[in-house]
């Protein structure tokens, strides 16, 4: 039978329930269905979060573990920041003095690039590409253990898993993102000193001291340390993620995914509040 | 309702009298959003029985042992250990109750990135931080070789047989010396020699640890060898309980159909 079979005039549309009911009804569940999961979705965060900090703060601390994951997020990602650090050192370098010979500028450079680079492009880089090792790892890591029943046998032995698993990777992230960003930091600025030496010779002491002229803590400080948010944001949803797995080998695969791409998407959002917030609070 | 069996359950309360049950589960439901998979159970087991809950696939028997042990949350009714309804306990007091106890996972669910050895001696890293490094491991590979595994304690889980993960599983169970054992399947998967070796192996730890033990399986054979008592679940209700002799004398359909079957 022929659902459009009723008469249509040319360019008059038909009655508006009969032409879009079912389109209409399914489109406004899905939205539905999207909006109550976002809400969901957070209002879990929460209590995971309530759950973390309560274990956290209780002992006995998992100092062992503790330490074993400071390896895990802070050696072992060291590789892997310091060149992305360096890469965007030489990309800053060759753009800057671009830049700034164009406007007759270039006794800026050294400025520019220690402002561009330990301001902007150090604290964010370090903490998309941790989100990327670090977040994925963990992710996987725990669904693993999710699906497997280890996290249930880890809980069955009378062990906290927020307090072993979840608390000190979380704490972990915290403490060596800023690190972390150091190092990307002094990357950054010796590669992009090391490309503007080739070009334009000036010594290192000269970069420093005049890149640094009238430099405050206020300056430095605050962008650097803005990264134990970007750690928080990393463990936080990276763990969430794992511990929330259901499924087989796609569940696992679907929390390592989403550990990344949320985390590196909540460290940009961050990063615009955080920004402000230490525009207003150290100008 | 719905089944095509007489159900005339013949569900047992806990024992009452001098001898508190050491595990007493009173009217327990449990449902996965529409899905009843318990409805109303009651169960109880004394220090040094053993108790076999059989049942077809789905039946729930895991979910009643992972109630057990408060993996899961019942919607009503309650579990008792030692007297002491576990939804009622703090966090730390749950824990002090699960150190009691001692949970062999279906499929062992050892922590794959330690070796055999340190899953043993996990528990007692933990729980007994008096202990040093050495006596940690010492026990563990007296564990071991009480379970009957004489060496290759340096080997990966993903190393060793399905078997002997069980084994690893139960020495773990044990690490904290618990006064209750829940076993999930402890058979499940394993040739009939294996199968075998693993029920002499918990009736032997029975014998020397006098335990309250529940073992949840689909082998009717296992269950009769190393249990005290046996249960019946079916869709969600307790169909009989007694001595594999009282099962073999049930006149009820589906016990019976059961015992030919397995």
């Amino acid at each position: 039978m022929n659902e459009h079979a009723y008469t249509t005039i040319p360019g008059i549309k038909p009655p508006l329930q009969r032409r879009k009911a079912v389109n209409y009804s399914s489109a406004s569940s899905t939205a539905i269905g999207v909006f109550t999961g976002f809400f969901e979705w957070f209002g879990s965060l929460g209590i995971f979060s309530w759950q973390v900090l309560r274990a956290a703060l209780t002992p006995p601390f998992e100092w062992r573990e503790l330490i074993r994951q400071l390896d895990e997020v802070g050696s072992k990602s060291f590789p892997l920041v310091a060149l992305a650090g360096a890469a965007i050192g030489v990309v800053i370098s060759l753009e800057a003095r671009y830049s700034l010979g164009r406007f007759g500028a270039k006794s800026l450079f050294p400025a520019t690039l220690v402002y561009s680079v330990v301001q902007v492009m150090g604290p964010i880089i370090t903490g998309l590409v941790v989100s990327g090792r670090v977040g994925a790892g963990i992710g996987a890591e725990l669904a693993s253990m999710k699906v497997t029943e280890q996290i249930d046998a880890i809980e069955a032995s009378a062990i906290n898993p927020y307090r072993l698993l979840v608390a000190t990777r979380i704490l972990a992230c915290i403490l060596m993102l800023p690190l972390l960003t150091l190092a990307a930091d002094a990357c950054g600025l010796m590669t992009g000193w090391f490309a503007q030496n080739l070009v334009d010779p000036l010594s290192f002491h000269q970069f420093i001291e005049s890149g640094f002229k009238g430099a405050t803590f206020n300056a430095f400080l605050p962008p650097t340390f803005k990264t134990a948010v970007y750690g928080l944001i990393i463990g936080l949803i990276a763990c969430f993620q794992g511990m929330r797995t259901r499924g087989g080998a796609a569940g696992v695969g679907r929390a390592a995914t989403n550990s990344v791409v949320l985390g590196s998407l909540f460290i940009i959002l961050a990063d615009v509040v955080l920004v402000k917030f230490i525009l207003v609070v150290f100008p | 309702m719905g089944s095509s069996y007489d159900i005339a359950a013949k569900q047992i309360k806990p024992e009452s009298g001098s001898a508190v049950p050491v595990v007493a589960v009173e009217n327990l439901q449990k449902s996965f959003g529409s899905q009843k998979v318990l409805n109303g159970i009651n169960l109880s087991v004394s220090r040094g029985e053993t108790l076999a809950v059989l049942g077809r696939s789905g039946t729930g028997k895991s979910v009643l042992l992972r109630m057990i042990i408060g993996l899961e949350h019942p919607d009503s009714g309650s579990v008792r250990i030692d007297g002491q309804d576990i939804a009622e306990l703090a966090l730390d007091r749950m824990g002090e109750i699960r150190r009691k106890m001692g949970f062999l996972f279906q499929h062992a669910a050892l922590y794959d990135s330690l070796t055999i050895s340190e899953n043993v001696a996990f528990p007692l890293a933990h729980h007994r931080r008096e202990m040093s490094k050495t006596a940690r491991a010492d026990r563990a590979k007296e564990l071991l070789d009480e379970v009957g595994l004489k060496g290759g304690f340096e080997k990966m889980p993903s190393d060793i047989s399905g078997g002997m993960q069980k084994r690893v599983g139960l020495a773990r169970a044990l690490a904290l010396e618990p006064e209750i054992l829940l076993l999930d399947e402890p058979t499940a998967g394993l040739d009939p020699i294996s199968s075998g070796e693993i029920n002499e192996l918990i009736l032997k730890l029975q014998r020397e640890h006098q335990m309250a033990s529940i073992v949840v399986t689909h082998d009717l054979h296992s269950a009769r060898t190393i249990a005290d008592r046996l249960t019946i679940l079916n869709e969600g209700n307790v169909v009989i309980e007694g001595t594999f002799e009282d099962l073999q004398q049930s006149d009820i359909q589906f016990v019976k159909d059961f015992l030919q079957q397995s």
